[in-house]
């Protein structure tokens, strides 16, 4: 007979609520499952790929309240109430997000299998930027934004490439936004 | 897929019961961003049964600067400690090491407590549990002997903890909190004395004990340090190479004291002492004989990737650019 381990009852799945994509669900997630486990096998969202599972490629990344983490090492009971997003949150109403509008006009992505994670941590880039005094776009931090990301395919130029692009949008969005209340001030 | 193996999380919801949880033993785990435990328990390196989860407890977090030893709670994550704008004032070396750590989204999720405690690395170690049956094993996971270094006394994986080396420089000390009859104790240690020589178990926090702050005291005038990495690829990777410089400069510009810290040699970092130099300025002749010095007290080990003997030559000279900062403006510095 072996004995009951200890540690049964906290071992059954427990309920977790949180946002995904802006919509509130709730699973019922073993505790030693990871994020990336839950979003692929119980919510059927397989955008979120699993790559190396330990930390070293970046494929899995999601945003959790707004930043880019990796959910192959997030433990899916640690996301109660928080807000997730995934590459399938990106685009709204059908349309897609600037990032992947510039990634396959560029041909930034060949496999593919890099892209939902460069996504998510290139949409925390352009938010960020969104909401700075004077923004400017440089290929260095574009590249240091994207450290934690592994591409095997394209040699990187085109991804780099990709987010300047959408970038640029971002900048020259808030340059005529200013423009525009600098006028209404001349008023 | 690297899947976890069965586990109990708990939660927890004050200090008192996360100290009273890890007071069970060895096989109960603090848990913070998760970016090493979670790797590490998935590899099977480190067995658990249960992880504690110390996300809420708010006597982890907080920087307050306002004091002359400057305190920053060990949960607080890698980013916010790295882009505090006051912490970047007060010790440019130690946000510039910390910015330094890994990858953006492991220092979204990862800490400075859990950086300090990060477990020592090995290219026998961190691999997959079958790849180390392989192997037939070593000290670290199941087998009987170190490959390093064969027959040796023990385990000699690497510590691989960037903010270390710069927080022994600055003289940082951390607090350690246990239960003592229901009530929560806390002791202080300095970061230099952190650390033991057994890669098994090199940090010197003791079943029931948890690291919850860092202190560093602010530096006088004329103090400034520098922190130097070496890796494969500026992202991503673990240092293989890891200094930090402090030098102390009187009026005169002469030095008043000066210590170099390095880490990624065994699981203990070292700490050298720059006394023979005191008095002297800071020139090329004095960078060259501190960097001899470090370069004949340090033997980097053949236990992470690269060569050891060129990570041992790359300290020397590493330990030689980070002095040239202090005369050469153009010399990049932190
Ligand atoms: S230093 Fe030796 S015992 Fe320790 S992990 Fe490496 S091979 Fe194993
Ligand atoms: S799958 Fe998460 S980092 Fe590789
Ligand atoms: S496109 Fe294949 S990994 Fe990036």
């Amino acid at each position: 007979m072996t004995a009951p381990s200890p540690n049964h009852a906290a071992r059954a799945a427990t309920l977790v609520t949180f946002q995904l994509n802006g919509e509130p669900v709730t699973v019922a997630a073993p505790p030693h499952w990871t994020l990336v486990e839950v979003l692929r096998y119980q919510l059927n969202l397989t955008g979120t790929k699993q790559g190396c599972d330990k930390g070293d490629c970046g494929a899995c990344t999601v945003r959790v309240d707004g930043a880019p983490v990796l959910a192959c090492m997030t433990l899916a009971v640690l996301v109660q109430g928080r807000s997730v997003e995934t590459v399938e949150g990106l685009g709204v109403g059908g349309e897609p997000h600037p990032l992947q509008r510039t990634f396959a006009e560029l041909g930034a992505a060949q496999c593919g299998f890099c892209t939902p994670g460069m996504l998510m941590s290139a949409s925390a880039y352009l938010d960020d930027l969104a909401t700075r005094d004077a923004p400017t776009v440089d290929a260095v931090e574009i590249s240091a934004v994207l450290g934690g990301n592994l591409c095997r395919c394209t040699g990187y130029t085109k991804i780099v490439q990709a987010v300047a692009v959408a970038a640029r949008e971002v900048v020259e969005r808030a340059q005529t936004l200013a423009e525009m209340s600098n006028d209404e001030a001349m008023l | 897929m690297l899947r976890l193996p069965e586990l109990e999380v708990v939660i927890a919801d004050s200090l008192v019961a996360a100290l009273t949880r890890l007071a069970e033993g060895r096989h109960v785990r603090a848990l913070q961003g998760g970016t090493d435990l979670v790797a590490n328990l998935k590899t099977g390196q480190t067995k658990a049964q249960t992880v504690v989860a110390l996300g809420p407890l708010s006597e982890l977090h907080g920087i307050d600067t306002s004091g002359e030893m400057v305190r920053i709670g060990a949960g607080e994550r890698l980013v916010d400690v790295a882009q505090n704008a006051e912490l970047q004032e007060l010790f440019p070396a130690l946000t510039y090491a910390l910015a330094r750590i890994a990858s953006p989204q492991i220092r979204n999720a990862g800490t400075l407590g859990g950086n300090l405690c990060l477990d020592t690395r090995c290219r026998f170690i961190n691999q997959s549990d079958l790849w180390r049956e392989a192997m037939g094993g070593c000290l670290k996971s199941h087998g009987h002997e170190c490959h390093v270094i064969p027959g040796g006394g023990g385990c000699v994986a690497a510590l691989s903890a960037d903010s270390v080396p710069v927080l022994m420089v600055l003289g940082a000390e951390v607090e350690i909190a246990r239960l003592q009859d229901g009530a929560v104790l806390l002791r202080r240690t300095r970061v230099a004395d952190l650390y033991d020589t057994d890669g098994l178990r090199h940090v010197r926090i003791a079943d029931g004990e948890l690291l919850t702050a860092v202190l560093v005291p602010k530096l006088p005038e004329g103090a400034r340090a520098v922190y130097r990495k070496w890796a494969v690829r500026q992202s991503i990777d673990f240092p293989l190479v890891s200094t930090a410089v402090r030098l102390d400069l009187d009026r005169d510009g002469k030095l008043k004291q000066g210590k170099v810290a390095v880490g990624v040699l065994g699981p203990r970092p070292r700490l050298i002492p720059l006394d023979r130099w005191v008095g002297r300025p800071i020139d090329e002749t004095l960078a060259q004989q501190v960097a001899a010095q470090v370069f004949d007290r340090c033997h980097p080990l053949p236990n992470v990737l690269y060569d050891h003997e060129y990570r041992r030559e790359r300290l020397r000279v590493e330990v030689l650019r980070a002095i040239r900062t202090w005369f050469t403006p153009t010399a990049a510095a932190n």
